[in-house]
C-alpha cells in the first residue's frame, strides 16, 4: 500500500489493525463518573446538535462562530481606542492640555504652532499602530480562510473556510491538517477509530497522542455518505481553559455515552499518521480550549521606556518649579505696577487698565494665570517628538532586524521578524534567557549515533557538542570571527541514522567476537517498539511511522544494521535478518504477545514476544537507572563497561537507553498474562498502579545487552550560541515539558550541564511520597510534598552556601510536580535564591502555566530583564509573561510566533539578535534619549533665562515657528539617525567581546549618572548660549550701519547658536559617521538657514517679526557670525574636555574596544590582552567552561595554576 | 528514504515549497545599507585629535579676538545721562509730577568730544529698566493695521489702546502709544548740526510693514497721553521714529537710533544739545541717556566679543599644552571596569 498516495475513497479502511490492543494505558475507557452528573447544570450547559447546526434548536443556542480575531482594534474602535492609548502617555496628555490652553488668551504663542506638532506626532503614532494591527489582521485572515471539508447534507462534503464553521458541523480532517476547532472524534480511518494527534502547539510534547472515538459512532460512520442521516446530541461543559479534562455525554438514538478528553480533538493540534478523521464541532473560535488558554497579548514596555517616564516626570517637576518661581516673581512685579500716589510704575503697560492676566490689583490671580502660561512656554523642556522619534527609530531598527541576512534561514525561507518594535533595546539588556527545549534548542529529530554492545563501544559519529568543542580547541578562543556559525556539512543521508563504524556496518558485525550478543541487540531494536512500517510498493523500501522520533531512530538503525522490520500484523512482527550460518537474508516472524508501554514513571518499555523457535522473550529497553537495578546476577557481565560508555555518551549530550532481555518461562507468562489482562480490563481507580505492579514483577532478572545513544539533534550552532551567551554573562534556564532524563541530556548536549557539576535535583519521586500517593488522601500528599520540596530546596541552598566562593558549579534540576510547590508564595523566594545561585537551571515536566509562572518569578524576583524563547503553543504563556518573547518560526504552527515579540528561525540567531542588534539598539536608544533631553534642556533653558529679563511676563525669546519647529525640523533627524545607525562597536567586535553585552544588562548607558550628566551638559550649554549672546549684543549696536538689535535679532542669533550647538554636540557624541550622519547633521544646520530665508521671504503678515530678518539684518552683520562661531565652540568645550579625559583614562568597555580597533590591535598588547581577558570570563556554563573543566579533570595538579590564570 | 513519516513529510513539503517559491524567496536582499555595513568614519578622541583641536581653536581664536578688540577700540562713543540732570533742582523730589506737568521741559546739555568722530555719527537714546519685551507690551499692536488702511478697524489685540469713542486708533496699541518723545538739537559753536532722521529704520519695515497710505488717526487723543504725537499727514512708512520704536527691544536696557550726524566731529569740539525732556522714565526709575557713537564693521563699541575670543583662545592653548603633558606624563590607565566584575553579587551564576 502506497503511503504517499492521497486519501483513498471514502470509507475504505485500509488497516485492519486494532492498534488499540497493543496499548495498555492510554486508551482507557471512559466511564460515567461523578463528573457527568453535573451535565445540564451550571458550567455544563452546552448542547451541540451534531450534523444539524442550522436547525432551529441549534440556532437558538447562538454559539459564537469560528472566526478568530487577534487584532487590537476594529475599524470602529480604532480612533477612540488608539487616541485613548496615545493620551494615556502623560507627556502626550500634557501636550494636549497645553494645546487646548493655547487656544485661550493665556498662550504665549499661537495655537497653531502648539497644536500642529502634537497633531503630527499623534497621527504618526496612530499610523504606525494601524499598520501593525493591519499585519495582525492579515494573519487572522490567513488562519480564518484555511479550508476544511464540511458535511453539506446528503453525505456530501465540501470545502469550507474555517471561519464559517458552526457548532455541530461535521468535518473531515485529512492527514497532517490542523483541526479547525475543538472536535468530537466520531471515527477515523482506523477501524477502531483511533487517531494520532500531534499536540506540539498545545503542550510542546512531540510524541504523538492517541485519541479514540466511541465504538458507537465508529461503527456507524465509515464514509462520507454515512453522515446523510446521522444525528446525535452532545451535552457537555461550557468553554473552559482546562486542556486535559472534558466532560460530556453523547446521545445517540436514545442511548447515552460518556465522553472524555479522549474523544476530543483540540484546535491547533494536528492529525498525524491517520488518513482522515470525522469529527463534530463542539467548540468554535474563541470558545476553543487553546484560545481560552491564551490571554490577551500584554502590551509590553521596555525598561528604558519606563525609566524614560521617570525622566519625563522629573522634567515635569522642573517645568512646574520654574513656572512656579516665574509666577511668583511675575506676581510681585505686577503688583508693584499698582497705582501709588497717583503714579503708576510702568505706565507704558497701562496697568490701571489691564485685564486679569496683568492686573496689579489682582496680582495673585494674575500670577496663577501666569503659571499656566509659563507651563505652556516651558513645554519645550519636554520633547514632544520624543515618543514619536523613538517609535520611528524602533520601526527602522526592526526593519534592520528583519532584513538582517545573517538571521535568515535558508531552509525554511524565514528571515527574522520583529513583530513588535517596542522592545528592541530590551534585547540588549537580557539577564536571563528562559528557553523551551523541543524545537528550540533541538530540531526535534533523533539520530542513532552510537551504541555500546557487550561492553564494546561502536560508532564514530561526532555529535554537535563534540564538534563544537573540537572547533574551539583548534585555536585560540578568539579566532572564531565568522559571523555565521558553521553550517552543518555532515547532514546524514538517512534521516535518524548517523552511525559510522565499519566494524558493524554492512554485516561486518558477524565477525565481532560477541556476534551473538550483537545479534540479540539488533533483534531487540527491530522488535521492541510500537512503530508501524510502510512499504513503498515500487521500490520496496520500508519507512516507519513512530510515536516519537527516538523510536523511529531505533527501527531505522535496526534496518541499517540488517534487521529490517517490515510488517506488523495484529499480533506479529516480521523482520528480515542476515542468517549467521547461511549468510542469507531470512524472514522471521515474532509473535507479539504484550506491549508494556513506556511512561514517565516506568522509564522503560518492554515487549513480550514468542520468537520463531517458540521461545518466550521479554525484550526491554529503558533508562539506565531503572534498568541496571533490574539486571539478573548473571546478566551483569558488561555492566561496568556499559556504565562507563553510558556516562561518556551522556557527557556528549546523547540520550541513552539500556537494552536488556530475558527468556520467560512458559508458566510464568501464563500467570502474568492472566493478571495483566485482568488489570487492563479493570475500571477501578488504581488500574494503572495495578498494571505497574504486574509489569514490574515481570521486568526483572534481565540480561544486559548494551546501550544505545541517540542524539536529540541540537539545532545548528546551539552550543556555540549558548557558549557565547554564557560568555556575555546571560543566564540560561531551560523550561521544558519533557521528562527529566531528556532534559538533562539536552543540558549536557548544549553544555549547560557537564559531568562534574553538582546537580541539585528536586523531585517528588521519594518512596515516602510515592507510598503516600498510593494510600493517602489528597491533603496529606500535598502536605508531605510541600514539606519535601522545602526541605530539598533548603538542602540545596545549604550546599550552595557551603561551596561559598569556590568556583564549583551547581545545576538545579526540578520537575513539574515539585515546581508546583516551589512556586507557591511562601516558598518561591527560597526557590529563586537557590536557582539564581546555580549556573544552570532546568525545569522539566513543566506545564505551560508553570513556565509562565517561573518566568514571572524570575522577572519580578530578580528585577532583571528576561527573555523567553520557544516554538510551541505551550510556550505562549511564557513568551507573553517574559519581558521579551522570542518565537521560533521554523516549525509549523503559528501560536508561539503569533504571541511572540520577535520571531527567529533558529535558536542560534539569538546570538546575533542579542549581542549585535540588542546591544546596538540598547546603546542607540539610550544615547538617543539622553541626547533628546540634552537638546531640549539646552533649548528650554535659553527660553527660561530670557524670561528672567522680561520680568517673567511670558514673552518667548523666539518666533512662534522657531519654537514649534525646533523639535520637528532642526534637531530631530540627527537624533533619529543616531537611533537608527550609530554603532559604538561593529558587529565583528560585538561577537569578539561578548562581555560588551553587560553594558546593557547592568544598564551602564542609561544610568541616572549619565542621564543627569547629559542634562547638566544641556544646562551649561544653555547658559553659555544665552549669556554670551546677550553680552555680545549688549548695547545692541549691531552692525556698521548703526542699527540696533531688537528682540528678533537676539532671538535669531540665540536660535542659530542653539541649532549649531546641539548638532555639533551630536557630531561629537556619535562614533559612527556614514553619509547618513553627514547629511542629517549638516543638513539640519543648513536647513535652519534655508528655513530662515524662506520663512523670512514670506509676507510679513505670516512671518511677522522674522520678516527678512536673516537676509537684511543677520547675514550682513559680521558680529552675528562671530558670535555664532564663538558660542558654538565655547559651549562644546566642557563636553569635549570631559570626553577627552574620560575616553583616555576612564574608558567604558565599548570605548576600550574602540581603542583596540583604532590602534589596530597592535599598539598596546598589554591593553588588548587585558580587555580580552575580561571578555573571556571564567564561565560556568558552555563548552568553553566544559573544556576548561576537562582540563582540570585530567590534570588535577594544574588546578591551582589554572585558577591563577583565569584570575579567580 | 525516510524513516519517520512524521518528519519526512514536513521536510518534503518544505523543500517543495522552497523550490516552488524560489522567485518569491523572503531572503533579505544584501546591501551594505540594510546590513548596517556602510562605510563609516569612526572618529575617536585620540590624543592627537584632542591636542590638535585645542591648538587650532586657540590659533584661530586669538587673532580673531585681537581683530574684534581692535574694531571695538576704534569706535568712539559718548554717553550722556540726563534723566536726573534735566530735572530742575526744585522738582527733584517729585520727578514724576514734574514730567507730567505742563512746565517747559527744555534742558541744555554740553558734550565734549574727546576723539575725532568720523561721519556718520549715530545718535541714540538709551533707556534702562524699560520692559519693551514685556508680553503685554509686545502683543499690544496690530501689524495688519499698520500695513494697510483696509484693516484699520482690526484693533482687537491693541487693548487698552484700541479705540477712542468707538473710532479705531491708528496706530493702535501700547507700543505706539508710548512712543519716545524726547528730542535733541545739536549745535557746535552756535552752529546748528543737522540731524539726519532718514534711513534710521530697517528698510524692510519701511517698505513692507508700514503702509505708504496709512495715516495716523485718533492717535494720542485719549488721556493720558503716552508719548509722542504723530503728524496726521505723513504716512506711517515715513514716520521713522515710530518704525524704530515699534521694533521692540530684546532686553530692558536698550538703545534706539535717533538720527545721524553727517559731519565729522573733531576732538575738542563742544557740542551743545538742546533737549526736550518729555519722556517719563521717572515712574519706573528708568535712566535716559543720549549716546553719540561711530561704528566699525563690527557695530558699536563692545569689547566683550574680543575679550571673550582672546580668553577662550588662551584657554584652548592652555588645554592643548595641558593635554600634551597629561598624555605624555601619565601612561594610560585601564579605566575602571568594576561594573564588569563577576563577583559582584551572588547572582553571578557561580
Amino acid at each position: 500500500m502506497a503511503g504517499g498516495t492521497p486519501s483513498p475513497g471514502p470509507g475504505r479502511r485500509r488497516r485492519r489493525l486494532h492498534l488499540s490492543k497493543i496499548y495498555s494505558y492510554t486508551c482507557g475507557k471512559s466511564s460515567f463518573k461523578e463528573d457527568h452528573s453535573n451535565i445540564g447544570g451550571p458550567g455544563f450547559s452546552r448542547v451541540v446538535y451534531c450534523n444539524e447546526p442550522g436547525s432551529p434548536a441549534a440556532e437558538r443556542r447562538n454559539y459564537a462562530g469560528n472566526y478568530v480575531r487577534s487584532t487590537k482594534y476594529t475599524v470602529a474602535s480604532f480612533f477612540p481606542k488608539s487616541l485613548f492609548e496615545q493620551f494615556r502617555r502623560v507627556a502626550n496628555f500634557y501636550f494636549l492640555v497645553t494645546g487646548v490652553l493655547s487656544l485661550t488668551d493665556l498662550s504665549p504663542y499661537g495655537a497653531v504652532s502648539a497644536l500642529l506638532p502634537l497633531a503630527l506626532v499623534i497621527s504618526a503614532t496612530m499610523v504606525k499602530e494601524g499598520i501593525e494591527d493591519w499585519r495582525r489582521k492579515q494573519q487572522d485572515i490567513e488562519v480564518n480562510n484555511r479550508k476544511v471539508k464540511v458535511h453539506d447534507g446528503n453525505g456530501i462534503f465540501r470545502q469550507e473556510e474555517w471561519s464559517n464553521l458552526r457548532v455541530g458541523d461535521i468535518v473531515r480532517v485529512e492527514k497532517d491538517e490542523f483541526f479547525p476547532a475543538d472536535l468530537l472524534l466520531l471515527s477515523s480511518s482506523y477501524e477502531d477509530s483511533i487517531c494520532y494527534v500531534e499536540t506540539m502547539n498545545l503542550d510542546g510534547e512531540t510524541n504523538l497522542k492517541v485519541k479514540q472515538g466511541l465504538e458507537a459512532t465508529s461503527s456507524l460512520l465509515n464514509q462520507d455518505s454515512d453522515f446523510k442521516d446521522f444525528k446525535a446530541l452532545v451535552r457537555c461543559e461550557d468553554p473552559n481553559v482546562n486542556l486535559y479534562v472534558f466532560v460530556g455525554t453523547l446521545a445517540l438514538e436514545e442511548e447515552r455515552f460518556p465522553l472524555s478528553i479522549q474523544q476530543i480533538l483540540l484546535r491547533d493540534s494536528k492529525l498525524r499518521n491517520t488518513e482522515y478523521v470525522y469529527g463534530a464541532v463542539v467548540f468554535t473560535g474563541h470558545d476553543t480550549k487553546v484560545i481560552q488558554n491564551s490571554t490577551d497579548p500584554p502590551s509590553k514596555r521596555s525598561r528604558i521606556e519606563r525609566k524614560m517616564d521617570k525622566i519625563i516626570y522629573l522634567m515635569f517637576g522642573l517645568v512646574f518649579l520654574m513656572s512656579f518661581v516665574g509666577s511668583i516673581i511675575f506676581g510681585v512685579e505686577t503688583r508693584e505696577d499698582k497705582v501709588k500716589n497717583g503714579r503708576t510704575e510702568r505706565w507704558y503697560l497701562k496697568p490701571d487698565d489691564a485685564d486679569i492676566f496683568f492686573d496689579p490689583e489682582r496680582a495673585p490671580m494674575a500670577a496663577i494665570y501666569h503659571f499656566f502660561t509659563a507651563v505652556m512656554l516651558y513645554s519645550y523642556f519636554i520633547p514632544i517628538s520624543l515618543y514619536v522619534s523613538i517609535e520611528i527609530v524602533k520601526v527602522l531598527q526592526s526593519i534592520f532586524i528583519n532584513r538582517d541576512i545573517h538571521m535568515y534561514y535558508e531552509e525554511t525561507d524565514k528571515p527574522a521578524q520583529a513583530r513588535t518594535s517596542n522592545l528592541n533595546e530590551e534585547l540588549g539588556m537580557v539577564d536571563t534567557i528562559l528557553s523551551d527545549k523541543t524545537g528550540t534548542l533541538t530540531c526535534n529529530s533523533m539520530e542513532f549515533i552510537k551504541c555500546s554492545i557487550a561492553g564494546t563501544a561502536y560508532g564514530r559519529g561526532i555529535t554537535e557538542v563534540e564538534r563544537a568543542m573540537a572547533v574551539r580547541s583548534g585555536g585560540s578562543p578568539l579566532v572564531n570571527e565568522d559571523l555565521d556559525v558553521v553550517v552543518d556539512s555532515s547532514a546524514p543521508k538517512i534521516k535518524g541514522f548517523n552511525f559510522v563504524d565499519e566494524r558493524v556496518m554492512n554485516g561486518n558485525w558477524v565477525r565481532q567476537p560477541q556476534a551473538s550478543v550483537l545479534q540479540k541487540f539488533f533483534r531487540l531494536l527491530a522488535v521492541c517498539h510500537t512503530a508501524i512500517p510502510e512499504t513503498d510498493e515500487e521500490t520496496g523500501n520500508v519507512s516507519y511511522e513512530a510515536e516519537s522520533p527516538d523510536e523511529a531512530a531505533f527501527v531505522v538503525a535496526a534496518r541499517e544494521f540488517g534487521f529490517e522490520f517490515f510488517n506488523r500484523t495484529q499480533n506479529g512482527i516480521s523482520f528480515r535478518e542476515l542468517d549467521l550460518a547461511s549468510g542469507e537474508k531470512i524472514e522471521r516472524v515474532y509473535r507479539l504477545l504484550n506491549v508494556l508501554e513506556f511512561n514517565s514513571t516506568r522509564k522503560r518499555m518492554s515487549v513480550i514476544v514468542r520468537d520463531d523457535d517458540g521461545k518466550l522473550l521479554l525484550l526491554s529497553k529503558g533508562a539506565d537507572n531503572v534498568m541496571f537495578e533490574r539486571l539478573a546476577k548473571h546478566g551483569r557481565q558488561f555492566e561496568a563497561k556499559t556504565q562507563e560508555h553510558v556516562n561518556q555518551y551522556a557527557d556528549a549530550g546523547l540520550r541513552t537507553l539500556i537494552l536488556a532481555y530475558r527468556e520467560v518461562d512458559e508458566n510464568e507468562y501464563i500467570e502474568f498474562n492472566k493478571n495483566f489482562n485482568e488489570a487492563k480490563a479493570s475500571v477501578s481507580e488504581d488500574r494503572e498502579t495495578l498494571i505497574d505492579e504486574i509489569t514490574d514483577r515481570m521486568e526483572r532478572d534481565l540480561i544486559l545487552l548494551g546501550a544505545t545513544a541517540v542524539e536529540d539533534k541540537l539545532q545548528n550552532g546551539v552550543p556555540e550560541c549558548i557558549d557565547k551567551l554564557a560568555q556575555a554573562g546571560i543566564k540560561i534556564w531551560v523550561l521544558t515539558g519533557d521528562k527529566m532524563e531528556t532534559a538533562i541530556n539536552i543540558g549536557f548536549a548544549s553544555s549547560l550541564l557537564r559531568q562534574e557539576m553538582k546537580q541539585i535535583i528536586i523531585n517528588l519521586e521519594t518512596p515516602q511520597i510515592k507510598s503516600l500517593e498510593k494510600s493517602g488522601g489528597k491533603d496529606e500528599i500535598e502536605l508531605a510534598s510541600r514539606e519535601s520540596v522545602v526541605m530539598q530546596l533548603q538542602a540545596g541552598k545549604a550546599l550552595l552556601a557551603e561551596s561559598g566562593a569556590s568556583s564549583e558549579a551547581f545545576a538545579l534540576i526540578i520537575d513539574g510536580k515539585s515546581l508546583t510547590y516551589a512556586l507557591e508564595d511562601e516558598i518561591k523566594k527560597t526557590f529563586l535564591d537557590l536557582a539564581t545561585g546555580c549556573a544552570s537551571v532546568i525545569c522539566c515536566r513543566s506545564s505551560p502555566k508553570q513556565k509562565a509562572l517561573v518566568t514571572r518569578l524570575v522577572k519580578s524576583g530578580t528585577g532583571k530583564t528576561t527573555l523567553a524563547i520557544g516554538d510551541g503553543a505551550n510556550d505562549v504563556g511564557m513568551l507573553q509573561e517574559a519581558d521579551i518573547g522570542v518565537g521560533i518560526s521554523g516549525v509549523e504552527g503559528m501560536q508561539a510566533v503569533m504571541s511572540s515579540d520577535i520571531a527567529i528561525a533558529q535558536f542560534r540567531y539569538l546570538e546575533r539578535l542579542l549581542l549585535v542588534h540588542g546591544h546596538w539598539c540598547y546603546s542607540r536608544i539610550a544615547s538617543m534619549i539622553c541626547y533628546f533631553f540634552y537638546k531640549n534642556i539646552t533649548f528650554g533653558v535659553t527660553v527660561f533665562l530670557y524670561e528672567a529679563y522680561t520680568s517673567f511676563s511670558g514673552q518667548p525669546a523666539y518666533n512662534d515657528w522657531f519654537l514649534s519647529l525646533f523639535n520637528v525640523f532642526f534637531s530631530s533627524l540627527p537624533v533619529i539617525a543616531l537611533g537608527v545607525f550609530d554603532q559604538d562597536v561593529s558587529a565583528r567586535f560585538c561577537y569578539k567581546f561578548p562581555l560588551l553585552y553587560q553594558e546593557g544588562v547592568q544598564n551602564i548607558l542609561f544610568s541616572w549618572k549619565r542621564i543627569i550628566g547629559w542634562m547638566l551638559n544641556g544646562f551649561v550649554s544653555a547658559l553659555a548660549i544665552f549669556f554670551l549672546c546677550k553680552e555680545s549684543l549688549k548695547h545692541q549696536l549691531f552692525d556698521s550701519n548703526g542699527k540696533t538689535a531688537g528682540r528678533e535679532i537676539l532671538g535669531g542669533t540665540m536660535y542659530t547658536c542653539v541649532v549649531w550647538v546641539v548638532n555639533l554636540q551630536m557630531a561629537l557624541a556619535i562614533s559612527y559617521f556614514t553619509w547618513v550622519q553627514h547629511i542629517v547633521i549638516w543638513g539640519s544646520i543648513a536647513f535652519w538657514y534655508i528655513f530662515l530665508m524662506i520663512y523670512g521671504a514670506m509676507t510679513p503678515s505670516f512671518s511677522s517679526d522674522a520678516y527678512k530678518v536673516f537676509l537684511e539684518a543677520l547675514a550682513p552683520a559680521p558680529s552675528y557670525w562671530l558670535t555664532t562661531l564663538f558660542v558654538m565652540i565655547f559651549a562644546l568645550i566642557p563636553y569635549f574636555v570631559y570626553k577627552s579625559v574620560q575616553m583616555r583614562f576612564f574608558p567604558k568597555y565599548h570605548q576600550m574596544i574602540q581603542w583596540i580597533r583604532y590602534e589596530g590591535h597592535s599598539n598596546d598588547p598589554e591593553f588588548v590582552e587585558m580587555v580580552r581577558q575580561r571578555s573571556i570570563r571564567p564561565t560556568t556554563v558552555g563548552y568553553t567552561a566544559r573544556r576548561a573543566a576537562s582540563v582540570r579533570r585530567s590534570a588535577r595538579f594544574h588546578d591551582q595554576i589554572y585558577k591563577d590564570l583565569v584570575g579567580i | 528514504m525516510s524513516s519517520s513519516a512524521t518528519s519526512s513529510i514536513a521536510l518534503g513539503g518544505r523543500s517543495a515549497e522552497a523550490s516552488a517559491t524560489k522567485n518569491t524567496s523572503k531572503r533579505p536582499k544584501y546591501s551594505r545599507f540594510t546590513q548596517q555595513e556602510l562605510p563609516a568614519c569612526k572618529p575617536i578622541l585620540t590624543p592627537k585629535w584632542v591636542i590638535l583641536t585645542f591648538l587650532v581653536s586657540g590659533v584661530v581664536f586669538i587673532p580673531l579676538g585681537v581683530i574684534c578688540l581692535f574694531a571695538s577700540q576704534g569706535v568712539t562713543e559718548i554717553v550722556d545721562r540726563y534723566d536726573t540732570d534735566c530735572i530742575p533742582l526744585s522738582s527733584r523730589d517729585n520727578k514724576v509730577r514734574y514730567i507730567q506737568g505742563l512746565e517747559d521741559k527744555r534742558c541744555n546739555r554740553t558734550i565734549m568730544v574727546t576723539k575725532t568722530m568720523k561721519n556718520p555719527v549715530y545718535i541714540y537714546y538709551q533707556l534702562e529698566n524699560f520692559y519693551q519685551n514685556h508680553r503685554r507690551y509686545v502683543k499690544s499692536r496690530q501689524d495688519g493695521q499698520l500695513r494697510s488702511p483696509k484693516d484699520e478697524d482690526d484693533v482687537k489685540s491693541c487693548a487698552p489702546e484700541d479705540t477712542i469713542g468707538g473710532e479705531p486708533i491708528v496706530p493702535c496699541g501700547l507700543v505706539a502709544w508710548s512712543l519716545f518723545n524726547d528730542t535733541y538739537d545739536f549745535s557746535r559753536n552756535n552752529q546748528n548740526i543737522p540731524v539726519n532722521k532718514k534711513g534710521i529704520s530697517w528698510k524692510s519695515d519701511r517698505e513692507s510693514k508700514f503702509g505708504k497710505n496709512v495715516f495716523p488717526k485718533n492717535f494720542q487723543k485719549g488721556s493720558p497721553i503716552g508719548g509722542k504725537s504723530l503728524d496726521q499727514h505723513v504716512p506711517l512708512s515715513e514716520q521713522e521714529d515710530l518704525i524704530v520704536w515699534m521694533r521692540t527691544a530684546a532686553l530692558p536696557t536698550f538703545r534706539k537710533l535717533y538720527g545721524k550726524i553727517d559731519t565729522d566731529l573733531q576732538a575738542g569740539d563742544t557740542i551743545k544739545v538742546l533737549l526736550q525732556n518729555n519722556y517719563n522714565t521717572y515712574s519706573f526709575d528708568g535712566k535716559k541717556k543720549l549716546v553719540l557713537s561711530t561704528t566699525s564693521w563690527l557695530g558699536g563699541r563692545n569689547d566683550f566679543l574680543g575679550i571673550a575670543y582672546l580668553t577662550v583662545g588662551s584657554i584652548c592653548l592652555f588645554l592643548a599644552v595641558f593635554f600634551s603633558v597629561l598624555y605624555l606624563a601619565k601612561p594610560r590607565q585601564l579605566g575602571d571596569p568594576s561594573y564588569l566584575s563577576w563577583n559582584r553579587s551572588a547572582g553571578g551564576g557561580r
